[in-house]
């Protein structure tokens, strides 16, 4: 089935397989590999893109439910060569140790910030309640989070 | 690596284009709302449709709105929104509090009411929600519309009287003055399933006694997400603590919990009765407006 999926603000056309996962397209077809790919069964949250502006688990999306669509994914946050004040103050406070939950926690930050500029330590955790960090950096992905509420208009 | 066995999959572009679909491949398709139920169940091949219609693209059910007495939900609105919306919370916090409790955000995003009343999982929390608030289920086919409701909706575990031919168009919940509504559950940590949760609608009469009783309890075996002798048992009876805790004991006689990873039978039966009395209690205080 060829589908044309918007990602980065690049459109991309491909034929591809129903039951080709959104995660797999990204990583697989386009190459894009920061958006993770765990547990597989839409717990843990690694996989985590914006679909039209909103944060959904890219393992439990088929890729043809994106034909149309607009995706995001953490290779999107950079903005001329800038780092996004996401992606700044998980750098600033020690926001990742193996990574590997990092490109998720980034894409569900930037949507909480973007709908809630100056968020508590409660409302981070909340939002972050369906990610898991392996390494359990939770405290330090929180002040993250932090920092960029306060740094919205940082430059790297 | 989980991945589906090979379907077909067509996007809906109406009600009615759904329903042709529906029609043309046969039983063997399968809707598709969040996917967040079925795509997993799809990856452990533990479904596998022939086709997968997409609905998601179908403003016809996203609709979430209050129209004279009723608050109507369309079948893709999805969780996300409905915890979202003020006049949901405003009219039913039963609504809110179990929104706040499923999953977790991201999946919130995704997944949908409609699909969590199909995929009549006997542990779904929105499932004892609706019934514990009366709603009415609108299913269109071939034929046209029917209102069918909730109570009689889940005919059994991942069954309900939805007909292969059929879609779950909307849901409508009769909002009546002097209400309260509340919804307790104990998830063994954040995000997961309930070990047992309850739903509680009360609306007081003159001299404040009990007019109306609805009861919703998931995870603990109640027929139809439900348990009317307690309910039968409030009405009439001012809400004190002795008669909210008798209605929350005949409750758990009459549930029929399974004992699985997430506890034993007797503990799922004790979360039964006391979660019944703590939602009854905090309803009764919001219809008394003691309580917002
Ligand atoms: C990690 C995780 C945790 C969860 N935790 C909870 C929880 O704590 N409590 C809880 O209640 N739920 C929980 N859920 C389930 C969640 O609520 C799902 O979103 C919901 O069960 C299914 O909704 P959906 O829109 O994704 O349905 P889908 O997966 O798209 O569909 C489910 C079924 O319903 C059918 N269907 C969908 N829409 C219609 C319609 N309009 N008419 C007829 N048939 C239709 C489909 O054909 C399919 O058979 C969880 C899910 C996940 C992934
Ligand atoms: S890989 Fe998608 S939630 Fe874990
Ligand atoms: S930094 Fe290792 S999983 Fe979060």
């Amino acid at each position: 089935m060829r589908i044309s999926v918007t990602v980065n603000g690049q459109t991309h056309v491909r034929d591809v397989e129903p039951r080709l996962l959104l995660v797999h397209f990204l990583r697989d077809e386009l190459g894009l590999t920061g958006t993770h790919w765990g547990c597989d069964t839409s717990n843990c949250g690694v996989c985590v893109v914006q679909l039209d502006g909103v944060p959904v688990k890219s393992c439990t999306v088929l890729a043809v439910m994106a034909d149309g669509h607009e995706v995001t994914t953490v290779e999107g946050l950079e903005k001329d060569g800038e780092l996004d004040p996401v992606q700044q103050g998980f750098v600033q406070c020690h926001g990742l140790q193996c990574g590997f939950c990092t490109p998720g926690m980034l894409m569900t930050a930037r949507w909480l910030l973007d709908r809630n500029p100056d968020p508590d330590e409660g409302e981070i955790r909340e939002a972050i309640s369906g990610q898991l960090c392996r390494c359990t950096g939770y405290e330090n992905i929180v002040r993250s989070v932090r920092w960029a509420a306060e740094n919205q208009e940082a430059k790297a | 690596m989980q991945v589906p066995a090979s379907f077909e999959f067509e996007r809906a572009e109406s009600v009615g284009h759904a329903l042709e679909l529906l029609e043309r491949y046969g039983p063997e398709a399968r809707l598709v709302a969040g996917g967040h139920s079925l795509i997993p169940m799809m990856k452990l091949r533990l479904a596998q449709p022939d086709a997968l219609i997409d609905i998601n693209g179908l403003a016809e059910l996203s609709h979430l709105a209050v129209a004279g007495d009723t608050l109507v939900i369309g079948a893709l609105v999805r969780h996300a929104a409905l915890l979202a919306d003020p006049d949901v919370g405003r009219y039913f916090p039963i609504f809110h509090e179990a929104e706040r409790v499923i999953a977790d955000p991201v999946v919130r995003n995704r997944g949908t009411v409609g699909g969590s009343l199909c995929q009549a999982d006997p542990s779904e929390d929105l499932s004892a929600a609706f019934a514990a608030v009366r709603a009415d289920a609108v299913i269109a086919g071939p034929g046209g519309s029917r209102t069918v409701s909730i109570r009689d909706f889940h005919v059994g575990p991942y069954e309900t009287v939805v007909e292969p031919g059929e879609i779950l168009t909307e849901l409508r919940v009769p909002i009546r003055p002097g209400a309260g509504s509340a919804y307790v559950k104990v998830e063994r940590r954040v995000g997961d399933w309930p070990v047992a949760a309850a739903g509680a609608y009360l609306r007081l009469g003159p001299g404040g006694v009990i007019a109306e009783a609805g009861l919703g309890l998931t995870a603990v075996g109640a027929e139809h997400f439900t348990a009317p002798e307690a309910e039968a048992y409030l009405i009439g009876k001012e809400p004190g603590e002795a008669v909210l805790r008798e209605a929350g004991r005949i409750a758990a006689e009459s549930c029929e919990p399974q004992a699985d990873q997430r506890g034993p039978v007797d503990y799922k039966r004790h979360l039964a009765g006391e979660l019944t009395f703590r939602a009854l209690s905090r309803a009764a205080a919001r219809a008394d407006g003691s309580q917002s």
